[in-house]
């Protein structure tokens, strides 16, 4: 089977969540684009969007609407020569709509798994639940006899487990887009000890059409990306838990996101972040980690303090961020919740005494600033060699937090998850939109 | 001609401008504008008659019968003669003309012209397709996805293959940068708040034809700009009637107004015939030289088309237009000041205005009355020149000012 005729029969399950939504996206316009080549007219594409609220459904088809009409106008240059047969089709515009017609018309939502039945491949997006997973994979193939094809999107489950445990024989491979998946390059690969050559080939060419930059990974549960990030809050919360009795709780919460965020030149500060993955999504990731690495405790009892009291974070579906450990006002954090107060304080109750408790820090370049610059090499080296001869608390705390990161990207390549510093570099960079990769020698 | 008004050349650049956020429509554009230049005529009451230009309001804004908006410009304006005319980019030059011939013909001693044109109604993608009614519809199917640029693009790649690519690159850079330069001395300029260090650079980004076109970059374009200009053409008479002084006033000394085929292709794809033709009768028509003129205001849609208007016009040998700008003849210090308040890629290009602005400025410059923008008007070379092309060379509108006396 071709790369093209694996691609004319496929399914997205859990099509309506922020990862299969853009999951389904980016498939199809990779199959519209397949199915507008010239020597495919009259064959018949199929993807099915699944999940499990017709609602939700409807809603899927809006998005890919908007979306798709973003890929078109992009790439108008290109259509009009894919149209160019097409003498009813003259302006932009009447090309733009043909083509969002195109790749909607491919598009069948449904709420039954049987549409998968007939599938050549199969997309999986569904929550990080290993045991569900692994009786839909099961399911799926039981019934299907097209020879499918599993490509899930798990970030953190280990792909050698939901092949034995769903009885695949290899043909499953772990394609971990980030989040969006429409905007974000990066996808990690992730073989199971059995899997196919033919299902890595195609994953890498699939990867290919779709502009992705490729980081294989080893299959150990969290791979690189949550690998690296779960730690880092582990991290993080030891840090709190220490500077607590100093700087009181929520002190210690602004302290250490202030820190990752401007003092390590990143997107965002680590309790923002969690708060955009979701604090009960980076909860239940850590809880399917954990039992893979029986050397280590993958569990942070702060994440289950703000959870117990109901603070998820998370996101509408607007993508806009629903207020978490932090609150929200247009997207910027203006508060802390305090367990204790049951109550969010401000930040500007909570920053003066922080800030002068921390001292005087080297003025950090504006990640903006950094990561489209030409010259970021040496302005990072620049601001790292004052970060490593200013003194203070603060400055001690952004030196510990650095070689952390450091220590947990050089601990997932000698534990064997990423095959080089490069690999984990590249996560980082790519995947999280650091400004530079965690495994650096800019601290000496 | 007395009385110049130019609203902001608003889009991309202006630091008001967000897409996302509410602007100005169609009628604020006209109303400013008009009232600007009522303002300094002593009122409607002095006006006879109406005359505005517009390209493509129709689909930028779905509007059409736009004389209809002068009672709205000012109530002195109901129940008076008022005409819209259209000649794609040289709409505000035919708006101009019609004017002019009001005059002349004697059936008005005082004509209000507006230019205007509100474009940011839509991406940059679908005001491709708007204004590729500039060209002849039964070639836009086979055409870029952005018309023009693409015409002009073709046209560069036939100036290259035949002048050489790197000096002509050179020289577009060049012309790019003196026209944000010039923008950035006039307030009401799209690249007024342009702070970009190296405009030589930004100037020679490689063209890239996957996304854009082949041998043009965004920077050898026009700006997409809403805006409009507005100016007054009279008599002796009417200018006695507004009660301004011949010294604050610009007399239309001749012009070159002619339309070429425009189902045909270009006769010479390296050269802009039509306008070569219009600008040679606008400077016999005024029995000057054209090394008479002091500054010139003309219609640089694309940087090739400035470089090929050099020649067109006859500042350049044929062929010679890039060493022309590369020697900085064409800068505000240099032997001709080309677009002094930025042209078309530096002030901006709305459409349906631009040939009004034009007038405009050379007014502001032939009076004194430039600001930051002044270039010096020799004593023997006082003449402005105005080049005003719609679609690829095939409606032109050429003008040549003095100052009153």
């Amino acid at each position: 089977m071709t790369y093209q005729e694996r691609l004319q029969h496929v399914s997205v399950l859990g099509a309506v969540g922020k990862m299969g939504s853009g999951i389904l996206l980016l498939t199809a316009v990779e199959m519209a684009d397949l199915s507008l080549k010239p020597e495919n007219k009259g064959k018949s594409f199929v993807l099915n969007a699944i999940d499990v609220s017709d609602d939700a459904l409807s809603g899927v088809i809006r998005y890919l609407k908007a979306q798709v009409l973003k890929v078109a106008e992009k790439k108008v240059v290109a259509l009009r020569q894919v149209y160019a047969g097409r003498a009813d089709l003259i302006e932009n515009e009447e090309i733009i709509q043909q083509y969002i017609f195109d790749v909607i018309s491919l598009v069948r939502t449904t709420t039954r798994i049987e549409a998968a039945y007939d599938s050549t491949m199969v997309f999986e997006a569904i929550r990080e639940d290993p045991e569900m997973k692994t009786a839909i994979f099961a399911r799926i193939l039981a019934n299907n006899s097209n020879d499918p094809w599993f490509f899930t999107n798990t970030s953190s489950i280990p792909i050698g487990k939901l092949d034995e445990g769903a009885g695949l024989g290899g043909r499953i491979i772990g394609f971990h887009f980030y989040n969006p998946p429409a905007v974000q390059k990066l996808v990690e690969i992730i073989k199971s000890a059995h899997t196919l050559p033919d299902v890595e080939t195609f994953a890498l060419q699939y990867a290919k059409n779709l502009r992705k930059v490729v980081v294989p990974s080893n299959d150990k549960a969290g791979f690189i990306g949550n690998g690296h990030f779960m730690r880092d809050i582990l991290h993080a919360g030891s840090e709190v838990e220490r500077l607590t009795a100093a700087y009181g709780f929520t002190g210690a919460i602004y302290a250490i996101n202030r820190i990752s965020q401007d003092y390590l030149v990143r997107p965002m500060g680590i309790f923002q972040l969690i708060d955009y993955v979701g604090v009960d999504v980076c909860s239940f990731i850590m809880s399917v980690m954990n039992p893979y690495h029986p050397g280590e405790n993958i569990h942070s009892p702060l994440l289950d303090r703000y959870l117990s009291l109901g603070i998820r974070g998370g996101q509408y579906s607007d993508g806009s961020q629903k207020d978490g450990i932090l609150k929200y006002e247009k997207g910027r954090p203006i508060a802390i919740y305090d367990p204790d107060q049951q109550a969010y304080i401000p930040l500007a109750e909570i920053q003066p005494a922080v800030e002068e408790k921390m001292g005087t820090l080297p003025v950090p370049p504006a990640w903006k600033a950094v990561v489209g610059s030409k010259t970021k090499e040496e302005i990072l080296r620049t601001y790292f060699s004052q970060l490593s001869t200013a003194s203070g608390e603060g400055v001690a705390l952004a030196r510990a937090y650095a070689k952390k990161s450091c220590e947990i990207g050089k601990f997932l390549v000698s534990s064997g998850v990423a095959f080089n510093d490069n690999d984990v570099n590249t996560v980082l960079l790519t995947g999280f939109f650091h400004a530079y990769g965690p495994i650096n020698d800019y601290l000496g | 001609m007395i009385a110049g008004y130019n609203t902001l050349s608003m889009g991309t650049g202006r630091k008001e401008f967000s897409p996302k956020k509410d602007r100005p429509g169609l009628e604020e554009y006209i109303r400013e504008a008009g009232q600007g230049t009522l303002k300094q005529i002593g009122g409607a009451g002095n006006v006879d008659e109406c005359v505005i230009g517009n390209f493509m309001a129709s689909r930028f804004n779905k509007q059409a019968n736009l004389a209809a908006f002068f009672p709205y410009v000012d109530e002195g304006l109901r129940y008076k003669p008022a005409v819209r005319v259209e000649g794609a980019c040289a709409t505000g030059g035919l708006a101009l003309m019609t004017g002019i011939k009001s005059i002349l013909a004697e059936t008005a001693e005082v004509v209000l012209v507006i230019g205007v044109e509100v474009q940011n109604t839509v991406k940059a993608i679908y005001c491709a397709d708007y204004l590729a009614g500039a060209g002849w519809f039964k070639n836009r199917k086979n055409g870029h996805a952005y018309f023009f640029p693409g015409q002009f693009s073709d046209r560069a790649g036939a100036y290259f293959a035949k002048y050489g690519r790197d000096k002509t690159r050179q020289a577009l850079a060049r012309w790019f940068r003196n026209a944000i330069e010039n923008a950035r001395l006039c307030p009401t300029a799209q690249e007024y708040h342009n702070t970009v260090n190296d405009l030589d650079a930004l100037g020679l980004t490689e063209p890239n034809g996957k996304t854009f076109i082949d041998n043009l970059n965004v920077f050898d374009c026009s700006k997409v700009s809403d805006g409009a200009s507005a100016i007054t053409i009279v008599s002796e008479e009417g200018l006695k009637r507004c009660g301004i002084p011949a010294s604050e006033a610009i007399e239309v000394l001749g012009w070159g107004q002619m339309e070429e085929d425009i189902t045909r292709p270009p006769v010479d794809p390296t050269a802009l015939t039509t306008t070569a033709e219009a600008v040679r009768q606008a400077l016999s028509s005024a029995g000057i030289t054209r090394e008479q003129i002091a500054t010139a205001e003309i219609h640089d849609c694309f940087t090739i088309a400035g470089l090929m208007c050099m020649e067109a016009i006859g500042f350049a040998e044929k062929g010679k237009g890039a060493e022309f700008i590369l020697d900085g003849h064409t800068a505000r210090n240099g032997k001709i000041p080309i677009n002094t308040t930025g042209g078309l890629i530096g002030w901006g290009h709305p459409t349906g205005g631009t040939g009004v602005h034009q007038a405009v400025t050379i007014l502001e410059q032939l009076t004194g009355k430039a600001g930051d923008a002044q270039v010096p008007i020799p004593a023997d070379r006082p003449y402005g020149l105005t080049v005003n092309m719609g679609g690829d060379d095939k409606s032109l509108v050429s003008i040549v000012y003095k100052k009153g006396s």
